[in-house]
C-alpha cells in the first residue's frame, strides 16, 4: 500500500513538474525510478501465483484453471489485464516522455514539458503555449449533425438568394419596358461581315482542301482583311465603343457648327427692324453684364472697354442719328397724330438715342473718386439731388456731370409726364407726350449749344412739380443707386430741416428702399389730408388716386389744352369716389352697434343658429331650386319653321299659322317626376339607365382618382385623331415575337450587360 | 386683268400606282372630330365582339398513342418537333406542321414518367417505371437498324421525374431522392435527401442554371443548388404540389401546380408567402408550363380543362376545353410563344393557339396595325361593363360550371363562418389570414 501511495505521489509530482517548468531533472528521474519499482512488485506477485500452480497435479490443475477462467469470465471486468514488460532503461524516449503502464496516457502537459527544455523551440511559441495552458476555457461541443446541416443549408440558401437577386434590375426593367421584342438577343439582320462568313466556311472539295493546306502551311491568315500589327495595335488601343463615342462627339460638333453657321446666315438675312432691335438690345444687355463682371476681374480691360464706349457715345452725340431730326422722323411726326405705329417708332428712336448717349454705371474706383469730388465741389449738383431722388428718372444711373444734368432733368420731366398720363388714362396722352418730347428735345439742343442756365431752371421747375407724385418710382431707382443714395442722403437730410413737405417725401423715399408699398400708402394719406382740408366728409378711407399737383399748370403751351382736360376729369372722379365711399361706410356701422348692445343676452343653440342664418330663407331657396329643376325637365317646343320656305320671304313677314302648327314640334311630356308628392325632396331625373349600362361604375384598380381614369379614356388612339406616327407609337404592342423563332430563356450574359450599362451610366 | 385660277399640283393627290394608298389630308383639330370617345368605344366594342367571334383556339388533335399521354417534351432546337410518352411505355416523336407521328419507340415497360430533350437537340432522355434512365438518339434509325437506346442506366428505385441542365451534360432525376447525374457516369454525382421519401417532379432553373426545384409527397417544395452538398430550403404547404415550373425570363420566380385546385407563384428568396395565388381550376392542377416570354403560363388540370394565366394575375384569362378531352395530364407552351400542346388521358395530344383569336401566319403591315389598334382599344375600354362582359364570357361544360358555382358557395360559407367566429371571439384572437398566407404551413431551413 505504501508503494501505491508512493506511486500516486510520484504522479502528482510529475504533474507539478509540468506546471512549474523550472523543476530539475532529478525529480523526474525519481519519478521514473518509482514507476520501475512498482512494476517489479507486480511481477513478483505473478511469479508467486505460478509457483503455487506448479505444486498441484496435471488434470486437477487444468480443471481448476478452467474453473478459474469461468469465474473470471463471470466477473467480467475483474480480470487482471496482462501488462507489457519493459526495461527501465529502454522506457526513456528521445522526447523524455513516457507513459507509465497501460492505463497511463501521455498528457499534453507531458509533451509541453519537453518543449521547455529544447532550445530549438522559439520563445514566441513557448509563450503561446503557456497562454494556452493557462486558459481554462473548455472547447464547445461540436454541433449535432442536424444542426450543422441546417447551418450549411442556410448559408447555401443565402448564397443562392444573393446570386438570384442580381436579376432584379433586369426583371424590373423588363416589366417597365414599353415593348419587349422576343427572342431577346437577336443577331442583327442584314449582310454578315466577311470574317464571320469565312470562319463558318469549311473546305470541302479536294482543290479547296489543297489550297487550304497550303495556306495553313504558310501560316497565312485566312481572313481576307489582313491587319498589320500596327493596325491591330491601334484597334486594341481604341475599343469600338470608344471610337463610336468619339465619332459621335465629332459628329455633334460638326452638326452644331453647321447649325450655328446656318443660324448666323439666316439672321443676317432677316429684314425685320424690330427683330434686330430686340436682338441688339439683348446683346447689349449681355454686354453690360459681361462688362460688370470684367470690372471685377480685369479692371484694365474694363477701362479699355469703357473708353471705347465713351468714344461711341461721343460719336452718337456728335451725329444726328436717332434724334428724330431726319427726313423720316419729320414725316413720322406728321403722321404721328393719326398713326399709332408711327408714334411708337419715333419713341423707339428716342429710346435708342437715350441708350446710346447714356453712360454706363461702373464701380471703378476712379469714377467713385470723381463723383466724390463732384459732390464736394458742385453746389448746383447738390441742389438737384433731392429732386433726382424724388423723380422717377430711369436715366439717372451714370455719374453725374454738368452736361448730363440737363438731359437727366429733361428725362425726368418726360417720365413724370408719362406717369401723369397713366394715372389719368385719357386718350390723348400719347400724342401729347410725343409733342412734349420734341419740345424738350429742342430745348435740350438749345441748351447744349448755348450752355445757358434758364433752360435748366425750367427743367428744375418741372421736376419740382412732378417730384411729389413720382416718389415710388424714385424709390426703385434709389435702390440701384446705392452709391448715390448714400451720398445724397446726407444732403437730403439737410433739406429736411428747411422744407417740411419735401422732407416728408424724402423720408418716404428712404423708407421705401425696403418696402415699396408702404410709401404709396403714405402718399395717399398725405394727399387725403390735403383733400380733407377741402372737403370734410371725405375721411382717411377715401381711396383716391394720387393726384399730380400743379404739374399741368406749367406745361408748355402746346399741352395746355390737354392739361385742362385732365383737371376736369380728376375733379369729377374725386367726387364720384367720395360719394361712393360715404355710402359704403354707413352700412357696416349699424350691426356693430347692435352687437355691442346685447352681449349679456343668453342665447341658446337654436337661437344662435337662427341668428346666424337669419338672412337666408332656406325653404324658399329650396322651393325655387325645385321649381327650376322641374322647369328644366319639361319638354321644350322645338321650332323648325324656316322663314321663306313655301311662302314669301322678307322683312316684316310672319310665317303662316299653318306652317307654324306644322313645324313646331311638341315633344311628349315626360313621365311624372318621382318627387311630385314630396315637397321637401328633389329627386334628380338626370340619371339615364340606358347610358349607365355602358358606364364604369367603379374606379378600376390601377387608377387612383377619377380624373386619371377619365383622362385615359378621353385621349383617343385612332388615326382619325392622331398623326400616323403617334398612332404607331401609341398602339405599339407590349410583347412582340418573331414568327418561327425559338425564344430561349434569359441568359446569364444579360446580367453582365446590364451591369455594364449601369456602370456606364453612373 | 389678271385672272386667278385655282391650280393644284397633281403630284399631291395622284397615286403613282393603283396599289398606293390614297393620300388623305387630315386636319387633327379636335373641334372637327367630336365624339371621339363614343366612336372609339363603339370600335372597342366591335373589336371585342369580333375577337370572341374569331376565337377558335383548337387547331389539331394528334392521335396514335395507345394509352394516356403521361409526359411530353419540347424539342430545344426545332419548333416543329415534339415528343410524347404514354402510360404504356411508348414514346412518339411528332411533326407538328404535318400533324403526324414520325417515329414510335417502345422506351420502357410501364409508364414513361419523364422525358427531356438534351440542350443540343441531338438526343433525348426518358425515365420509366422500369427503374431505368435511357438516352435516345433524336434521329430515326436507318433502315435495318434496331431502335436502341444510346445509353441505359439502371437505377435502384423508380424514377418519377427528369430534367436536363440547359448548358452542361448534367441531368437531374427524382424518385426517392433527387439525383444529379453526369451523362458520362452511371452513378449520380450527387443525391439530395431531406427526410422525404418520394418526389413527383424536378426542374432546373433555366436562367440560374445551377438551381433546381422539386415537389415532394410530403406537400413540400424543395430547392437545391447543384453545387452545394445540401438542399437550400423547403416550404411545406397545405396540399401536395404536382409540378413546378420556373419562369424562363425571371430568375427567381417559379409557379407550382397544387392539388388544392390552385397554382402558386413563389419568389424563391421569400418562400414564406407566395407572390400570387392563381385560382380558377375546379380540380387538382396536374401540370404547368411557362410561356417562353415569361409573361403567362398554362396549366393542365384534372377537371379536363387547360387554363392560361397571366403571371401576375389571380384569375385565368382563357380556358380551353373540348367535349372529348379528358383529364389533362401534361401541357407545354411552344417555344415560339404561339401554340400550346396538351396531352390527356384519352390518348390524344391537342394543339391549341396561345391567343385564341389571333390570326396565324404573316400579317400584312396594315393588318398588323389594325390588330394592334383594336388590341389597344380593347385594353383601353376593358373596364366598361359591356365590353368586360363580352370579353370575359366563356362557355364552360356544365359540370365545371356547376362545380365553380359550388366552390364559390363553399368559399363564401367558409368566409362567413370565419367572420362570425371572429365577431364572437375576443378581439385579436382570430386574426385575419390572407389568402396567400393560408396555404403555407412552414418554411424549413
Amino acid at each position: 500500500m505504501a508503494k501505491v501511495s508512493k506511486k500516486k505521489m510520484s504522479k502528482k509530482s510529475v504533474r507539478k513538474r509540468s506546471e512549474v517548468s523550472d523543476k530539475s531533472a532529478a525529480m523526474k528521474s525519481d519519478g521514473v525510478y518509482d514507476d520501475d519499482e512498482e512494476e517489479n512488485y507486480l511481477n513478483e506477485a505473478e511469479d508467486n501465483i505460478t509457483s503455487e500452480e506448479e505444486q498441484d497435479g496435471g488434470e486437477d490443475e487444468r480443471k481448476r484453471q478452467k474453473l478459474l477462467e469461468a469465474i473470471s469470465a463471470l466477473g467480467g471486468k475483474r480480470k487482471k489485464r496482462l501488462e507489457e514488460r519493459s526495461e527501465a532503461a529502454v522506457q526513456m524516449s528521445e522526447f523524455t516522455v513516457n507513459a507509465e503502464g497501460e492505463d497511463d496516457k501521455i498528457d499534453l502537459s507531458d509533451l509541453i514539458g519537453t518543449m521547455e527544455k529544447s532550445p530549438a523551440v522559439p520563445a514566441k511559441t513557448r509563450k503561446q503555449l503557456k497562454n494556452l495552458q493557462q486558459g481554462k476555457r473548455t472547447i464547445e461541443r461540436p454541433f449535432s449533425k442536424q444542426e450543422s446541416e441546417r447551418i450549411q443549408r442556410d448559408v447555401a440558401f443565402q448564397k443562392a438568394a444573393a446570386e438570384v437577386s442580381r436579376w432584379k434590375g433586369i426583371i424590373k426593367q423588363n416589366e417597365r419596358a414599353e415593348q419587349l421584342a422576343f427572342p431577346l438577343n437577336q443577331e442583327p439582320s442584314g449582310p454578315k461581315t466577311m470574317e464571320r462568313v469565312v470562319t463558318g466556311w469549311m473546305a470541302q472539295t479536294p482543290l479547296e482542301q489543297e489550297v487550304f493546306a497550303l495556306l495553313s502551311a504558310n501560316k497565312q491568315p485566312i481572313n481576307d482583311p489582313i491587319l498589320t500589327p500596327v493596325e491591330e495595335a491601334s484597334l486594341r488601343a481604341m475599343s469600338l465603343e470608344e471610337a463610336k463615342i468619339r465619332r459621335a462627339e465629332l459628329q455633334k460638333v460638326r452638326a452644331l457648327q453647321s447649325y450655328y453657321e446656318a443660324k448666323a446666315r439666316r439672321e443676317r438675312k432677316i429684314k425685320s427692324k424690330k427683330y434686330h432691335k430686340v436682338h441688339n438690345k439683348a446683346q447689349h444687355k449681355e454686354f453690360v453684364k459681361k462688362f460688370e463682371e470684367m470690372v471685377k476681374t480685369d479692371p484694365a480691360a474694363a477701362l479699355d472697354e469703357l473708353n471705347k464706349m465713351e468714344l461711341a457715345r461721343m460719336q452718337e452725340r456728335m451725329s444726328l442719328k436717332h434724334q428724330n431730326s431726319g427726313k423720316w422722323a419729320k414725316s413720322k411726326a406728321i403722321m404721328a397724330k393719326y398713326d399709332e405705329g408711327a408714334r411708337k417708332a419715333m419713341q423707339q428712336q428716342l429710346e435708342v438715342n437715350k441708350e446710346l448717349t447714356q453712360k454706363l454705371v461702373t464701380s471703378l474706383n476712379k469714377e467713385v473718386e470723381e463723383e466724390g469730388d463732384e459732390a464736394e465741389v458742385m453746389p448746383d449738383f447738390v441742389n438737384d439731388v433731392e429732386q433726382v431722388l424724388d423723380s422717377s428718372n430711369p436715366w439717372m444711373r451714370g455719374k453725374l456731370s454738368e452736361e448730363k444734368e440737363t438731359i437727366v432733368d429733361l428725362k425726368a420731366e418726360e417720365a413724370g409726364a408719362q406717369e401723369e398720363e397713366d394715372d389719368i388714362e385719357v386718350e390723348e396722352n400719347e400724342e401729347e407726350t410725343l409733342l412734349r418730347e420734341f419740345e424738350s428735345r429742342r430745348n435740350l439742343r438749345q441748351a447744349q449749344e448755348a450752355d445757358t442756365e434758364p433752360v435748366i431752371c425750367v427743367a428744375d421747375k418741372e421736376e419740382n412739380e412732378s417730384a411729389a407724385e413720382d416718389l415710388d418710382a424714385a424709390a426703385e431707382e434709389a435702390e440701384e443707386l446705392s452709391e448715390f443714395t448714400t451720398l445724397f442722403r446726407g444732403i437730403a437730410h439737410n433739406h429736411l430741416d428747411t422744407e417740411a413737405e419735401q422732407a416728408e417725401t424724402a423720408a418716404v423715399a428712404n423708407h421705401s428702399d425696403t418696402q415699396l408699398e408702404q410709401g404709396l400708402r403714405r402718399i395717399r394719406t398725405l394727399e387725403d389730408v390735403e383733400l380733407l382740408s377741402q372737403e370734410e366728409s371725405a375721411t382717411e378711407k377715401a381711396p383716391v388716386q394720387p393726384q399730380p399737383p400743379a404739374a399741368t399748370e406749367n406745361l408748355l403751351s402746346s399741352t395746355d389744352k390737354g392739361g385742362k382736360n385732365k383737371k376736369k376729369k380728376r375733379r369729377i372722379e374725386l367726387t364720384e369716389v367720395l360719394t361712393k365711399d360715404t355710402k359704403t361706410i354707413r352700412v357696416p356701422l349699424t350691426p356693430t352697434i347692435e352687437d355691442t348692445e346685447d352681449p349679456d343676452e343668453k342665447l341658446d343653440q337654436r337661437g344662435l343658429i337662427k341668428e346666424a342664418f337669419a338672412g337666408d330663407d332656406v325653404v324658399s331657396d329650396f322651393l325655387r331650386d325645385k321649381r327650376k329643376q322641374e322647369e328644366a325637365g319639361k319638354p321644350k317646343v322645338v321650332d323648325l319653321t324656316l322663314p321663306g320656305w313655301g311662302e314669301w320671304g322678307g322683312t316684316g313677314l310672319n310665317t303662316s299659322r299653318k306652317k307654324r302648327k306644322r313645324f313646331r314640334i311638341k315633344t311628349a311630356p315626360p313621365p311624372p317626376r318621382k318627387d311630385r308628392h314630396l315637397p321637401s325632396v328633389i329627386i334628380s331625373e338626370k340619371r339615364n339607365c340606358s347610358i349607365s349600362l355602358h358606364q364604369v361604375n367603379l374606379l378600376p384598380f390601377p387608377f387612383e382618382n377619377h380624373a386619371q381614369f377619365e383622362s385615359t379614356i378621353r385621349s383617343p388612339l385612332g388615326r382619325t385623331w392622331n398623326t400616323e406616327r403617334t398612332v404607331k407609337k401609341i398602339t405599339k404592342p407590349k410583347v412582340v415575337t418573331q414568327l418561327g423563332a425559338i425564344i430561349e430563356p434569359m441568359d446569364r450574359e444579360e446580367v453582365m450587360k446590364n451591369k455594364k450599362r449601369v456602370s456606364a451610366q453612373s | 386683268m389678271k385672272v386667278k385660277v385655282l391650280s393644284r399640283n397633281p403630284d399631291d393627290y395622284v397615286r403613282e400606282t393603283k396599289l398606293d394608298i390614297q393620300r388623305v389630308p387630315r386636319n387633327y383639330d379636335p373641334k372637327l372630330h367630336p365624339f371621339e370617345v363614343t366612336r372609339e368605344y363603339t370600335r372597342a366594342l366591335n373589336a371585342t365582339k369580333l375577337e370572341r367571334v374569331f376565337a377558335k383556339p383548337f387547331l389539331a388533335s394528334l392521335d396514335g398513342h395507345r394509352d394516356g399521354v403521361n409526359c411530353m417534351a419540347k424539342h430545344t432546337k426545332s419548333l416543329s418537333t415534339m415528343l410524347s410518352g404514354s402510360c404504356d411505355g411508348e414514346v412518339k416523336v411528332w411533326n407538328l406542321t404535318k400533324h403526324e407521328c414520325v417515329r414510335t419507340l417502345q422506351a420502357h415497360e410501364g409508364f414513361v414518367r419523364g422525358m427531356v430533350v438534351r440542350f443540343c437537340g441531338t438526343s433525348f432522355f426518358t425515365v420509366g417505371d422500369d427503374k431505368t434512365i435511357k438516352q435516345w438518339k433524336m434521329e430515326t434509325p436507318g433502315y435495318g437498324e434496331e431502335e436502341e437506346p444510346l445509353n441505359t442506366i439502371l437505377g435502384k428505385t423508380v424514377f418519377t421525374g427528369l430534367d436536363h441542365h440547359r448548358k452542361d451534360g448534367v441531368f437531374a432525376t427524382c424518385g426517392q431522392q433527387v439525383d444529379i447525374w453526369d451523362e458520362q457516369r452511371s452513378s449520380p454525382i450527387r443525391s439530395f435527401t431531406w427526410g422525404v421519401d418520394s418526389f413527383s417532379a424536378v426542374r432546373f432553373n433555366p436562367v440560374e442554371t445551377e438551381l433546381l426545384g422539386s415537389c415532394a409527397s410530403d406537400r413540400s417544395i424543395v430547392l437545391y443548388d447543384m453545387r452545394e452538398a445540401t438542399p437550400l430550403k423547403k416550404v411545406i404547404m397545405t396540399m401536395r404540389s404536382n409540378t413546378l415550373c420556373w419562369n424562363p425570363m425571371e430568375a427567381y420566380y417559379f409557379t407550382c401546380a397544387n392539388e388544392d385546385y390552385n397554382l402558386y407563384t413563389y419568389d424563391m428568396r421569400y418562400l414564406d408567402k407566395p407572390v400570387k395565388v392563381h385560382m380558377d381550376h375546379v380540380s387538382a392542377v396536374l401540370d404547368v408550363d411557362f410561356s417562353p416570354t415569361g409573361k403567362e403560363f398554362v396549366s393542365a388540370s384534372f377537371d379536363k380543362t387547360i387554363r392560361i394565366f397571366p403571371k401576375d394575375g389571380g384569375h385565368s384569362r382563357e380556358v380551353y376545353h373540348t367535349k372529348r378531352m379528358q383529364h389533362v395530364i401534361c401541357v407545354k407552351w411552344s417555344p415560339d410563344n404561339k401554340y400550346i400542346l396538351s396531352g390527356s388521358d384519352e390518348m390524344n395530344i391537342r394543339l391549341w393557339k396561345a391567343n385564341a383569336a389571333e390570326k396565324l401566319g404573316v400579317l400584312a403591315p396594315r393588318e398588323r396595325e389594325a390588330a394592334n389598334y383594336s388590341q389597344k382599344l380593347k385594353e383601353k375600354f376593358r373596364h366598361h361593363p359591356q365590353i368586360r362582359r363580352i370579353a370575359h364570357h366563356r362557355h364552360l361544360p356544365k359540370s365545371i360550371h356547376h362545380q365553380t358555382k359550388e366552390l364559390r358557395i363553399m368559399k363564401e360559407a367558409r368566409r362567413r363562418k370565419e367572420r362570425n367566429v371572429r365577431k364572437h371571439s375576443k378581439p385579436g384572437t382570430v386574426p385575419v389570414v390572407s389568402e396567400k398566407e393560408k396555404h403555407v404551413i412552414t418554411v424549413v431551413q
